[in-house]
């Protein structure tokens, strides 16, 4: 099982800029991704079929009671910096959400202002991105999905702290034969392998490493 | 003309915006995004920061021509323009951005007003160099390049 045999992982890409859209949708692409943009946190709400009861925010447009989300999505992505809900507006959404607080969020802005990013991380942001978005950081976006995969196989029970500490092996077993696999030849571009190549042991940046079992 | 030939002169003008700090970086991330799945990439996210561009200098003129500047409005527009800016790799138009940012903070009109006048400066330049650019690129492929 190596990652070309895996189905794409799906992420969800919020931004009200056209210009960001475009550019965030064809990093991701690249990078073999299967992307959805909308240009509003609301959209993304929408999109992921949150409903009605779930949400605090009384001034929000209803939605049918029915409408469910239909394609699973993996990742969240989005601008800090919008018009109406802003992204840490959403990624709050998103948390106090019981069927979708266990979608990673990563948020992306074009300022660099720490107290903002320690606001997003403490809130349960995964990463923050400063924007212009560049194929690097889309590399780090690996890590936080093979996660939450590996949880979800294993989410049954509650388990003890040996088999907490099996299942960590197991993952970073899983992570290192991932990264020995072949990587699927998407591209003729040479410089881009090259530079996927060079960024890779970002994957097992040990600061994410258990944080599954930890949940 | 010679495709070599044609080739060489695209390049060394690319070149040369980077070296004047027209294009920065970012410019090259875009050219990287470039590929078979997506041929006109850069072309169409560059249109689109054209477009962008120009409905906010239009947007700015307007809001800093009213008796009562609304400095908030205007770092909203100045705000987005250094968004799309820097997202395309406009270095010089990016960079008037952040001093404009600065002069609505302080809510300075006359440092204001001479921030857009070098940005609608930058702008053109930006947009005639970027459109010889495509021009030559054209040219090479027209050229069998």
């Amino acid at each position: 099982m190596g990652m070309a045999t895996d189905t794409q992982f799906h992420v969800l890409a919020v931004d009200d800029s056209l210009i960001d859209r475009k550019l965030i949708e064809r990093l991701l692409k690249t990078s073999s991704y299967q992307v959805t943009t909308v240009d509003s946190g609301i959209k993304a709400l929408e999109f992921l079929g949150l409903q009605d009861d779930e949400r605090n925010d009384t001034n929000s447009p209803s939605l049918s009671p029915d409408h469910h989300q239909e394609i699973e999505v993996n990742l969240i992505i989005t601008d800090y910096c919008m018009p109406g809900m802003t992204g840490y507006d959403l990624l709050k959404k998103i948390k106090t959400s019981s069927s979708l607080r266990d979608i990673p969020v990563v948020i992306m802005s074009s300022e660099n202002v720490p107290s903002r990013i320690n606001r997003c991380l403490e809130e349960g942001a995964e990463e923050f991105f400063l924007k212009p978005v560049q194929l690097a950081d889309v590399n780090r976006l690996k890590p936080h999905l093979l996660k939450r995969k590996t949880r979800d196989e294993s989410h049954v029970q509650t388990p003890s702290p040996l088999q907490q500490q099996q299942q960590q092996q197991q993952q970073q077993q899983d992570q290192q034969f991932l990264q020995q696999q072949p990587q699927p030849q998407q591209s003729n571009n040479n410089k881009r392998k090259a530079l996927d190549e060079a960024l890779s042991p970002e994957r097992t940046r040990p600061r994410y490493n258990g944080i599954t079992t930890v949940v | 003309m010679d495709v070599v030939l044609l080739q060489r002169r695209f390049s060394e003008y690319l070149t040369s915006l980077f070296n004047e700090g027209f294009l920065d970086e970012q410019f090259k991330q875009l050219q990287e995004l470039q590929d078979e799945n997506s041929p006109d990439f850069v072309f169409e996210v560059v249109t689109l920061f054209f477009e962008d561009s120009e409905r906010l200098l239009n947007e700015l003129a307007k809001a800093l021509v009213q008796p009562s500047i609304d400095f908030q409005k205007v770092d909203a527009h100045v705000h987005q323009l250094k968004g799309s800016s820097s997202s395309i790799g406009a270095g010089r138009v990016k960079d008037v951005c952040i001093h404009f940012r600065n002069f609505c903070e302080e809510q300075n009109i006359e440092g204001c007003l001479r921030c857009m006048q070098q940005i609608k400066h930058e702008y053109s330049l930006v947009k005639n160099k970027l459109e010889n650019l495509f021009r030559l690129e054209q040219q090479v492929i027209q050229a069998g390049g």
